[in-house]
């Protein structure tokens, strides 16, 4: 098993006065794509959220690398080398694309020049809409876009809130093959999905969050057979 | 009938109104772009700017208190940020306002109080007051300074905001606080440059408001930033090309109705007529986003 990257210990996060997440732990190795799979508001944005730094948690801690994150502001955190692409994507549509890119490695000093090249290979249609404002591309481009931008600050880990929502099963494919493109490469993926199948046939482990609790876990294959999960989660 | 010249000479004096104008509305629509909040302390930042004038030329020169005064304006507004409108990040925008028409009228009393209510005379910048002749006309340096500058510093503004990394933070930071956060930006900080500018402008246009008026008073802060207020309006609040073209409008058409004794008692009334009417049917105004959003 490869090196722990991140780390969560009895983490505890209140959200609007309810109690999102009620002490759970798990592990992220090094250079794997994990993920946590779960209906609505069964705590996983939040989760990912406090690790982001955008929700102060009540509880518990977060290590990366074995340092102690908890309450570090999320400038820092990106500076560690975390990066979250948001739910609904969140790209500034007053920026073009190009900015949008440039603005994902706000905090890097050195030259990216190079790294841009890498996103627009990932992503060709970007490169063709780069003068774009980004509030004028579609629903997949914009996804694209958000996981580009969150590459540009070199992350070392790369956390997704449901990169598939809203998108046409042939555009989710297609950010799903490059959500393991992007794994190759070395980046460590935590992935949180509603779209349990895809999730589960990507990820090398998984962890099932209900009503703030985590419920099972298991490598992506094991879930994807199981009795319940695929009761309460694939629908079969 | 008057002549060309005397037409000409409204034309100027209405654009040195409205470079004043424009300087001030800038702070209210870049304040309102970041943190969706009417500033209306800004007025009265842009009084006590004058103030500070006074008080420094008492025992200095005033060409060497400038640099202070525009350094003691940016102090002033950024503080008011951190004191009166941070703590109240997270609450309701209805609270914010109120706080800001607290700090409002703090200053006008804290200025009431200092100076004793009466207007104070505004020092005498020897540069800015000279006058030179061209054919009948007699100009005053300030005529031609003021829009020069004004223009000046909103083409440096503009491109800041669209050139640097810093004026991409702030573009970002005025559509989403989380998403910039994301991106590594510290929000708190590009919100302070945002008062940084804005004060800084208010300070600049006071130094050449007062030389113009020749005194200063505690309510004076009322009338230019109202008025600079509408002009943000009917730009659409939130852009700055928006802002400094409805200063413009605003100062040209009151030194015309000004010039006409018979309208001239009416030239306030006509900037406020203009909000009703850009709020009826224009209610984003010239320049302004689709915002559904009411304040």
């Amino acid at each position: 098993m490869a090196e722990t990257i991140l780390s969560i210990q009895d983490l505890k996060v209140n959200y609007g006065g309810i109690e999102a997440v009620k002490e759970i732990s798990f592990e992220v190795p090094e250079a794997s794509i994990i993920t946590l799979i779960g209906s609505n508001g069964a705590g996983k944005s939040s989760t990912l959220r406090s690790i982001a730094g955008l929700v102060r948690p009540a509880g518990g801690k977060i290590l990366f690398r074995g340092d102690d994150i908890t309450h570090l502001n999320s400038s820092d955190i990106v500076k560690k080398g975390i990066t979250l692409v948001p739910e609904g994507r969140k790209i500034f549509p007053n920026l073009s694309v190009l900015e949008n890119l440039r603005i994902g490695a706000y905090l890097r000093n050195d030259d990216i020049s190079g790294d841009l090249q890498w996103v627009y290979e990932l992503f060709p249609r970007l490169k063709e809409r780069s003068w774009q404002a980004g509030g004028t591309l579609s629903g997949g481009e914009q996804q694209m876009l958000a996981v580009g931008r969150a590459l540009m600050s070199l992350p070392k880990l790369i956390m997704m809130d449901e990169p598939s929502l809203g998108l046409a099963p042939i555009v989710v494919k297609g950010i799903f093959d490059i959500i393991r493109e992007i794994n190759n490469q070395g980046v460590t993926v935590l992935l949180i999905e509603q779209n349990a199948n895809m999730a589960l046939k990507t990820a090398d482990f998984a962890y099932v969050l209900e009503t703030g609790r985590i419920t099972m876990s298991g490598s992506g294959q094991e879930l994807l057979v199981n009795e319940d999960v695929r009761k309460a989660y694939l629908g079969t | 009938m008057h002549s060309a010249s005397y037409y000409l000479e409204l034309l100027l004096s209405g654009i040195t109104v409205g470079s004043l104008y424009a300087l001030i509305a800038i702070g209210y629509t870049m304040v309102y772009g970041i943190l969706r909040l009417i500033n209306f302390a800004h007025g009265d930042i842009f009084m006590m700017a004058g103030f500070f004038m006074v008080y420094l030329s008492a025992s200095m020169s005033p060409v060497v208190a400038i640099p202070i005064v525009l350094i003691l304006t940016v102090l002033l507004g950024t503080t008011i940020e951190r004191v009166a409108y941070k703590p109240l990040r997270s609450a309701p925008r209805m609270s914010v306002m109120i706080s800001a028409i607290g700090v409002s009228y703090l200053l006008e009393n804290l200025a009431t109080y200092i100076t004793g209510g009466l207007a104070k005379a505004y020092p005498v910048i020897p540069f800015l007051k000279k006058t030179f002749t061209v054919g009948q006309m007699t100009i005053k340096t300030i005529t031609v300074i003021t829009p020069v500058l004004t223009i000046f510093l909103v083409v440096a503004l503009v491109s800041f905001i669209s050139r640097t990394k810093t004026g991409m933070a702030m573009r970002a930071v005025s559509k989403d606080f989380d998403t910039a956060r994301l991106m590594g930006i510290r929000v708190n900080d590009v919100i302070s440059y945002t008062f940084v500018i804005g004060s800084f402008l208010a300070g600049v246009g006071s130094i050449l408001y007062f030389t113009n008026y020749g005194q200063v008073s505690p309510l004076i802060g009322a009338m230019p930033g109202l008025k600079a207020f509408v002009a943000a309006v009917f730009g659409g609040i939130g852009s700055i090309p928006g802002a400094v073209l409805g200063a413009y409008l605003i100062g040209i058409c009151e030194s015309f109705i000004k010039s006409n004794d018979s309208i001239a008692i009416f030239s306030n009334a006509f900037t406020f007529v203009l909000l009703i009417v850009v709020l009826l049917f224009k209610p984003n105004g010239m320049f302004g986003e689709k915002d559904n959003e009411k304040v």
